[in-house]
């Protein structure tokens, strides 16, 4: 049923002109988008419920303080719908909460836009993104990389929204002189009803999208490459890794990590002296924190098939590990296994949790 | 030289996870049969073979075991109907990680043993011992940096 709407206003006025078009009709209950907050160019997600707050709504800045996800499961059930305005990574990642019944999608207006990447926090938080910005988004209107995004961003093949009620189109796009919509679902159809727009023959997808989808399966192609050389066997886990101070800020950013009480968190991995004492005289020496290792192969098993390469977790890490490719990169070969991937599908189920008595035959007969 | 004398000596200690509905059943078999099995494989009975999950094998790898068996029913067997395919996908999640990051993926192995397969329980433990000899001792047993 997809079909487009076009508004002759910057790609954000006019997404901004229609969400207050929801909240003038009470349509929706509130609005759910990234914001400035404070005068020194910093910036949050917040809920907004009077208009006149839209004011400092910037949807479209390519900033990601948090992955949204974890933050919709918090609110997942208001009265009236929220209008949600979110990217692609996102988006899928909020699915793959729903999937472990962390949220559902009937309260919302899921809003996406096809996605130029955002900027890594050094960058965001400078004090002055805004100087990148023009740049930034010449880049998006010519379906181009932009170097200054985030590594995984970089990487990323899946930047045209999945499972969207509304896609703003923004790759291949000038987005100061036009707001183009694409409606993809009756919920969307029956809130933007009345809304002023011109409905135009055209479709999402572009030249400029192939382009960049192209040029974003290069880059994952060398990053990969790259980890696949830098992680390898024991020893290279071990200098990966031995930078790790096992804060456990990684899972804890991590959207399809919301576990309350992770196994890595619990007594299940507390050591009693004598336990060290035994490796101490076994293997001559030890390593503290323990089981920085262990913990990360703990977690690729547990979520990696799952993981939707938002790149938070190596945004936080004080130790510069690059967390996010090693689990983009293992959570592509564990996600094929089972012809699975994160965020397309909410009727899809988490592979551990189903099977197929006609698969892996080749398995235990070893 | 030294190097040659230390693989000789070396004898691998192996974890088995084995269903006690099946396995735990076969090894029984094959000790009241009196067949000849080496003695490398240290056996924990659990109560299905979805009962191990990645924790318990992470921790038994890292706490220095040279090899990790996993053994249960046949699959349409399962005592519980279906643990034995749970335990089969977490088994092909968990070795593709260790292939992805090469550690050491041969050092695990799942096989389906029924409770009258005394000979086929032998044979597995048998094999299986074989090819960690030629592997060598698990490396993190000598790692101070792990
Ligand atoms: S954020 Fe970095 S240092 Fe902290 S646990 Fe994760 S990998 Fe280790
Ligand atoms: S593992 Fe890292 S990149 Fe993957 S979903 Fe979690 S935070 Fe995002």
């Amino acid at each position: 049923m997809d079909y487009l709407l076009r508004v002759e206003k910057s790609a954000e006025h006019g997404l901004i002109d229609f969400l207050k078009f929801l909240l003038e009709n009470d349509r929706i209950g509130g609005v759910f988008t990234l914001r400035k907050t404070g005068a020194d160019g910093a910036f949050d997600y917040g809920l907004i419920h009077d208009t006149a707050l839209l004011e400092d709504a910037i949807p479209l800045h390519p900033f990601m303080p948090v992955n949204a996800a974890q933050d919709l499961s918090h609110f997942a059930s208001m009265k009236k719908p929220i209008a949600v305005v979110i990217r692609p990574c996102e988006l899928r990642a909020f699915i793959e909460l729903v999937k472990r019944s962390q949220g559902s999608m009937d309260h919302f207006l899921m809003i996406s836009y096809t996605c130029g990447g955002v900027f890594p926090f050094d960058v965001a938080v400078s004090g002055e993104p805004e100087k990148e910005l023009p740049d930034y988004w010449e880049s998006v209107a010519r379906g181009q990389i932009f170097p200054k995004t985030r590594e995984t961003c970089r990487a990323c093949e899946h930047f045209v929204p999945m499972n969207a009620d509304v896609t703003v189109s923004l790759i291949g796009e000038t987005v100061n002189e036009v707001c183009i919509f694409c409606i993809h679902t009756e919920k969307a159809m029956h809130l933007a009803e009345g809304f002023e727009s011109k409905r135009i023959e055209a479709e999402l997808e572009s030249p400029a999208i192939e382009t960049l989808r192209r040029e974003r399966q290069e880059e994952k192609k060398k990053l990969f490459e790259n980890t696949v050389i830098r992680v390898n066997g024991l020893d290279g886990m071990i200098d990966m890794f031995g930078k790790c101070i096992g804060c456990h800020g990684c899972s804890r950013v991590c959207p399809i990590c919301h576990c309350i009480l992770c196994d890595f968190e619990s007594h299940l991995f507390d050591y009693e002296p004598s336990m060290i004492e035994d490796e101490l005289y076994r293997k001559g020496g030890v390593r503290l924190p323990t089981d920085t290792v262990l913990y990360h192969i703990g977690r690729l098993n547990h979520m990696s098939f799952s993981c939707v390469g938002c790149g938070m977790c190596t945004e936080v890490c004080p130790a510069g590990i690059p967390v996010a490719a090693i689990f983009m990169r293992t959570g592509e070969e564990t996600a094929q296994l089972f012809d699975y991937l994160p965020g397309r599908d909410v009727e899809e189920e988490v592979p551990v949790t189903v099977y197929k008595e006609e698969e892996l035959s080749t398995i235990g007969e070893d | 030289m030294e190097d040659q004398k230390q693989k000789e000596e070396f004898f691998p200690k192996i974890v088995g996870y084995l269903c006690n509905w099946c396995t735990y059943a076969a090894a029984d078999l094959a000790g009241s049969s009196k067949m000849e099995l080496s003695p490398s494989l240290n056996v924990i009975r659990v109560m299905c073979s979805s009962r191990v999950d990645y924790n318990l094998v992470l921790t038994t790898f890292f706490g220095g075991a040279d090899g990790i068996l996993i053994a249960g029913c046949h699959p349409g067997d399962c005592h519980y109907d279906k643990g034995n395919y749970y335990a089969r996908r977490r088994y092909a999640l968990l070795k593709s990680i260790l292939e992805t990051l090469k550690l050491d993926p041969e050092r695990l192995q799942l096989s389906w043993i029924s409770a009258s397969e005394g000979k086929r329980y032998v044979d597995v433990v048998n094999e299986f011992t074989e090819r960690i000899k030629k592997l060598g001792p698990n490396p993190i047993n000598r790692n101070a940096y792990y």
